[in-house]
């Protein structure tokens, strides 16, 4: 028996989320008396993937082929699959970031398995897990009836539980099935800072910004956070920032420790998709705008006065700090 | 090419969420249902420019009851050239679901099924990806560009912090998110035509679910916002920092 959860590698470093995949599938493990095992599939070296054993992993098995590293969701699935047979998992936790999303349900019909996708918590002492519903809006609890069960959860949810273990490393020879996708390019944007989903700080705009030419306060204000931006759907439709950038019911839903909303007015479909934001910075001319209602803290002025000011002041903080 | 778009009902956008019978269940009452907005805009519109391109079907699969009719239609209207509704009511989960739509894809003989990236009310993901499996087939995830030359289509898709281009060749299942088309209004000519195209009911295989939703709970409510004065931001980095603990 095992607990086992799937480990991402990008650029020879695990993510972040599947560090919370460890500790998430460790207190799993622990509930049921079992140990944790990670599944990395693709190039990565054996000491960052021993690093998931402070985490709470006791093993992980690695799939060192690099044709794994080009992804497919059908090949990483019955990856997955066979290493939950090969390790008598009947519980599989997966990170809900684009990969673990496409994968997920795949490894759910693989395995006869119910899905819960979108949690947020452990499960309890019935296995009954809170997921995020109605974009946001509210919650579920959701109960998974099968024997076997996949867990699908929201990155920064849980959060990622450092302790003291060490894993083990174990080479496997779980090769991919023949793939009939060939990928022929692979576009990266923003360099060192965090997408989207798994950002923990986020500098976002809207239209009170007035235009594409005006971003350069917002990016000055997220480089000194060390934040990724954001912006709301109207912006991204009118070209003025790339459409991955768009958060709200229809793009990216996100859950940062940080939300920053600057000249957003904090329509219903916007906040769908930030207000699980842990604090909400509402930065806005109009005393009247909806967003101060779901904030924890407000700023009533001119963006272009404001924000100027806050990345002054944040980068005197950061100087004192040291 | 013989499309296939599954489309989903979910409340609209700005519906207040509310739950009755001990917060068992959603509360309907007065709930005004949509087509899942990424199945309408990006899913059913890019599978309708590609006909439009290149010739062939339209059909679009709804699972649920008989008040999901008049909503089905829409997609109709918008260009679709005939509907299946596959007659499964209850809560069925994304594998009960995924099940009925695999059956139908199945025997329709496909080249591409298309849905929505998620239902904007489940959040799931998960329905294609299942079909995928179901099927056998290539499952590609939140395309934003769909072209397709002969049976090869090009691709695509997010992926963290970026975009990734593909290949692929039909028959294959992908789930279409933001940038693959824009949303259409049906006019007049197609609302009328919409009446007299065929709807197909069909009897579900069913499947049972291997989930079920014990309850539901609404977000605690918000404290008030702390106000902080335009000429005192230095105030507010020092509440995020020993307050708010983010910074
Ligand atoms: C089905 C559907 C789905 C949708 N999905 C999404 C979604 O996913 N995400 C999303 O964001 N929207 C979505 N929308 C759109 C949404 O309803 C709003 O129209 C949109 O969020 C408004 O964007 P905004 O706040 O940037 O612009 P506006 O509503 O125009 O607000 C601009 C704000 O900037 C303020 N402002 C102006 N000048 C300044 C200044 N100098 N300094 C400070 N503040 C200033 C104004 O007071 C105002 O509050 C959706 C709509 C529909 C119908
Ligand atoms: N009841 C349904 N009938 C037809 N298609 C559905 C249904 N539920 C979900 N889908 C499709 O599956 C996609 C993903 O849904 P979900 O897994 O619920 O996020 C949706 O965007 C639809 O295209």
């Amino acid at each position: 028996m095992a607990v086992l959860f799937l480990v991402e590698v990008a650029a020879g470093k695990v993510k972040k989320a599947s560090y919370e995949a460890a500790s998430y599938a460790a207190q799993v493990a622990t509930q049921l008396g079992t140990e944790a095992v990670g599944l990395a599939l693709g190039t990565s070296d054996n000491a960052e993937l021993a690093e998931l054993g402070i985490y709470g992993a006791k093993k992980v098995v690695h799939a060192n082929n690099a044709d794994f590293d080009s992804f497919d969701a059908g090949a990483w699935a019955k990856a997955v699959s066979d290493a939950a047979a090969s390790v008598g998992a009947k519980v599989v936790i997966i990170p809900q970031t684009l990969t673990g999303k496409a994968v997920a349900p795949r490894v759910a019909v693989r395995l006869n398995a119910g899905i819960i996708s979108g949690a947020v918590s452990l499960p309890d002492a019935d296995f009954v897990v809170k997921k995020t519903a109605f974009s946001g809006k509210a919650f579920a609890f959701m109960k998974i009836t099968s024997d076997n069960k996949v867990i699908a959860f929201v990155p920064n949810s849980v959060g990622a539980t450092k302790g003291s273990g060490s894993a083990t490393v174990e080479a496997s020879d779980i090769a991919p099935a023949a793939s009939k996708v060939t990928v022929k390019d692979v576009k990266r944007e923003g360099g060192n800072v965090a997408p989207l989903p798994e950002a923990e700080l986020v500098v976002s705009a809207g239209r009170g910004m007035k235009g594409p030419e005006n971003w350069g306060i917002i990016e000055d204000l997220a480089n000194v956070l060390g934040a990724t931006t954001a912006c709301s759907r109207p912006v991204a439709d009118v070209g003025w920032r790339p459409h991955h950038e768009h958060v709200g019911q229809t793009g990216v839903a996100i859950r940062p420790n940080l939300y920053i909303a600057i000249g957003i007015s904090g329509a219903i479909q916007h906040l769908a998709g930030v207000n699980q934001s842990k604090v909400i910075v509402v930065i806005n001319k109009d005393p009247e705008a909806p967003f101060f209602k779901a904030a924890d803290y407000g700023i009533i002025g001119d963006a272009f006065e404001v924000v100027p000011k806050l990345t002054e002041a944040i980068k005197a903080f950061k100087a004192s700090q040291g | 090419m013989k499309f296939l778009v599954c489309i989903s009902l979910v409340p609209d956008t700005t519906t207040k969420i509310s739950f009755v019978d001990n917060d068992t269940k959603f509360n309907t009452d007065k709930v005004q249902w949509i087509l899942n907005p990424y199945d309408e805009w990006y899913a059913l519109v890019r599978a309708l420019e590609l006909k439009e391109a290149n010739g062939g079907t339209v059909t679009v699969v709804n699972v649920g009851g008989a008040a999901n009719d008049a909503t089905i239609r829409k997609a109709l209207a918008i260009g679709a050239d005939d509907a299946i509704r596959i007659d499964a009511s209850g809560d069925l989960d994304s594998y009960a679901i995924a099940s009925e739509i695999a059956a139908v894809a199945k025997s329709g003989g496909y080249d591409l099924v298309l849905l929505g990236k998620e239902t904007i009310s489940d959040n799931g993901s998960n329905v294609g990806g299942m079909v995928a499996e179901l099927l056998d087939l290539p499952f590609i995830s939140y395309a934003s560009k769909l072209d397709v030359a002969g049976s090869t289509a090009t691709i695509e898709r997010d992926i963290e912090g970026g975009e990734e281009i593909l290949s692929v060749d039909a028959p294959f299942v992908i789930s279409c998110a933001k940038g693959m088309a824009e949303a259409r209004i049906p006019n007049m000519k197609g609302i009328m035509a919409a009446k007299t195209k065929p709807l197909n009911v069909v009897t579900p295989q069913g499947t049972a679910s291997l989930t079920t939703t014990v309850k539901y709970e609404l977000p605690p409510a918000k404290s008030a916002c702390k106000m902080i004065s335009p000429d005192n931001v230095g105030e507010l980095v020092q509440l995020l920092h020993n307050e708010a603990k983010v910074i």
